[in-house]
């Protein structure tokens, strides 16, 4: 998402604002698809989340690679993946990003740099590296970022891959979104130290913390970091607090989460934050509602189209299995 | 004593509790345990953290790896970890702890320890799980010396088998489905009543064919037994609940008497379960089989998420009634 005209900031902070919109119209409109059962999967929804996402690929180039986990709709919808694909992904549809092979959890688009969601955490870690060893031995000007969430940080493989990055000066930007939760535990009972940035200092990575519901400080961190992973020095760490607003899953309840919590992090959210900027430095509020329903619109009508999408033939269950010794329609059992 | 109608989660949980109440070394970890207090997958869970503390049920970090490794250490010190993975997609996370720890130790070290754990990974397509949540790797596990395998099909084995893996000195992996946690049967509160490793049970006797399956299949299997019984096919369903060991004296039993066997399993049907069933009974039954021996199962592909997809991919009582009639025309 390139900002219109990058000297104009406004216009810029406007253009992130259109980004946040419709990863927020995709997000909710999904969960009505979902609720009325056209949804195959569950859906993990990143209301609430959007800037980090947004701010972070607005400073990406579309040769820039970008490695996402389950919670990836914004990640996709921020580095360019178009929201109509998805939402036929989403409905299992013909035209889905992935043809319908892999739904919610699935969602990839390697036209844009988007090389996937993953059903499985702290998998995007290890294959960020790899990446980032492709891009050095190919000797392109790219870089990688990974998307992780707080509750992964105890993984092992989070640790590989960051010692990895690091010995060998990758090219990577590690963006640690921390909502706090991981499912139904409280990310910070099961958690020693002080917190991912720490814990990204501790291999001598250079690591920030950034109030993650702020596009405009997002913007301004990740631009600077990824200035310095492009100019040769190596892995960072952004670290960027932010709130879970919705569940787990579309269909959580919650009833871990104390009465009222979601409710005091309604004043902070993302959209809210940055519409009251874009208001004191000088943009109508008409135009930016005009945006935010502008979104909705959009959205609707993906989500129409996915609906008109006719399911994939059953035969593709066997297609791109794999090259030698595929199976055929009609084969096994 | 009395049998009360519930789910397999609400089972699988009281039989984990009441092993609980008898020995205080066994204990839970996993994911999520003690906060889960609503939704689907909470259900196996739900209470024991006020019942047992947090010594007993302890809510670990994501760190697949040492939950699987904790297990395996606190089972050679002396307790009876039961370590959850929630899902066999995860628990892949894990397989070098489980197999190259879990299952070798008590050999290696020349008989010195045992590992008395039990790791529970549900199995089976989810609606729209996709390609890294509704995977079956029972196969995996029962290829793996060393270890025991079971996947209870009713609310009575989710206990029973649940009991007799913690009380088992084998690790045990216990591979529940996911689409069978709400669905409900008569269970005993008898904390006494057990199910043993390594017996089968026949759901439906029958005379002209025999079906060995397991997990949701049996299930399966038992509707297709029960509808293709209008056309006069007599078929006897044996249900393994134990996967290794599995039964092979009931299986033997049933086929010599039906002379016809159909083996069902939702997993991938290359190089399942299935296989080594057929072959077995293929080697040691050979004079008394009128037809060969048939397998249904999954075809060779990951699982696909589009709802077309995924009903193509799945094994359902429709395909088993079809393979019946083809083995018995
Ligand atoms: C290896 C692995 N373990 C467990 C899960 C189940 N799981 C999916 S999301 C999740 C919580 C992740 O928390 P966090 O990293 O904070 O990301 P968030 O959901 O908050 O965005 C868990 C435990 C999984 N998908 N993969
Ligand atoms: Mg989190």
């Amino acid at each position: 998402m390139k900002a219109k005209n990058s000297t104009n900031y406004p216009d810029r902070i406007l253009e992130m604002y259109r980004t946040m919109s419709l990863i927020r119209a995709f997000e909710e409109i999904a969960e009505e698809a979902f609720d009325a059962g056209l949804v195959n999967g569950s859906i993990h929804q990143y209301i609430g989340e959007e800037a980090i996402g947004t701010a972070v690929c607005a400073n990406l180039k579309r040769s820039d690679y970008i490695l996402s986990n389950h919670r990836g709709h914004g990640h996709a919808i921020a580095k360019g993946a178009d929201p109509e694909a998805m939402m036929k992904e989403l409905l299992g549809r013909e035209g889905g990003t992935s043809g319908g092979k892999g739904g919610s959890m699935h969602i990839a688009d390697f036209s844009v740099g988007m090389l996937g969601a993953n059903g499985v955490l702290a998998d995007g870690l290890t294959m960020g590296v790899g990446a980032a060893q492709a891009l050095v031995l190919r000797e392109e000007n790219a870089i990688v970022t990974v998307f992780v969430g707080d509750g992964t940080t105890n993984r092992g493989p989070f640790y590989e891959a960051l010692n990895w990055a690091m010995i060998y000066k990758l090219p990577i930007l590690f963006v640690c979104e921390n909502n706090t939760y991981a499912s139904s535990t409280a990310t910070q009972t099961v958690t020693a130290g002080p917190g991912p940035v720490a814990r990204a200092e501790a291999f001598g990575m250079p690591a920030f913390d950034v109030d993650g519901n702020d596009v405009c400080a997002v913007d301004e961190i990740a631009r600077s970091l990824v200035e310095k992973i492009r100019n040769g020095h190596g892995p960072h760490f952004l670290h960027a607090r932010t709130y879970r607003i919705k569940g787990h899953i579309s269909r959580d309840k919650m009833l871990y989460r104390p009465e009222g919590e979601t409710q005091a992090h309604l004043s902070n959210e993302p959209l809210l934050k940055c519409k009251e900027w874009l208001i004191e430095n000088g943009v109508k509020q008409e135009e930016i509602d005009n945006i935010r329903n502008m979104a909705y619109v959009q959205i609707k009508e993906a989500l129409e189209a996915a609906k008109k999408a006719p399911f994939p033939d059953k035969k593709l269950t066997y297609k791109d299995v794999q090259d030698l010794g595929s199976p055929y329609f009609g084969e096994s059992s | 004593m009395t049998n009360n109608k519930m789910t397999h989660a609400s089972a699988v949980r009281e039989g984990l509790a009441e092993e609980m109440r008898r020995d205080p070394l066994v204990w839970a970890l996993g994911e999520d345990l003690s906060t889960a207090h609503g939704g689907t997958s909470a259900d196996q869970y739900r209470g024991l953290i006020d019942e047992f503390g947090e010594k007993r049920i302890v809510n670990t970090p994501i760190s697949e790896n040492t939950i699987m490794g904790a297990a395996v250490g606190a089972a050679v010190a002396g307790t009876r970890p039961v370590a959850d993975l929630r899902m066999a997609d995860f628990a892949m996370c894990a397989v070098d702890e489980l197999v190259n720890q879990a299952a070798k130790i008590r050999y290696m070290f020349g008989g010195q320890a045992r590992v008395p754990l039990v790791v529970r990974q549900a199995i089976g397509v989810r609606k729209g799980g996709a390609a890294q949540h509704s995977q079956s790797t029972e196969a995996w596990y029962i290829h793996t010396p060393g270890l025991v395998v079971v996947a209870p099909a009713t609310a009575a084995d989710a206990k029973g088998l649940i009991k007799s893996a913690i009380r088992a000195d084998d690790p045990v992996v216990y591979m529940e489905h996911k689409d069978l946690w709400m669905a409900e049967g008569e269970v005993t509160d008898d904390p006494g009543e057990l199910v043993e490793i390594g017996k089968a049970t026949v759901m439906k006797p029958g005379s002209d064919l025999t079906i060995v399956s397991w997990s949701k299949m049996a299930i399966h299997s038992l509707e297709a037994a029960k509808i293709i019984e209008e056309d006069n096919i007599s078929v006897e369903v044996i249900n393994l609940r134990s996967l290794w060991p599995w039964d092979k004296n009931l299986v033997y039993k049933s086929v010599s008497k039906t002379g016809r066997l159909l083996v069902t399993q939702e997993a991938v049907q290359v190089a399942g379960f299935g296989a080594e069933i057929s072959a077995d009974v293929t080697e040691n039954l050979n004079d008394q089989l009128k037809t060969h021996v048939r397998r249904i199962g999954a075809p060779r592909t990951p699982v696909p998420y589009a709802e077309t997809m995924e009903n193509e991919y799945r094994v359902t009582t429709e395909r088993i009634i079809e393979k019946v009639k083809e083995l018995m025309s």
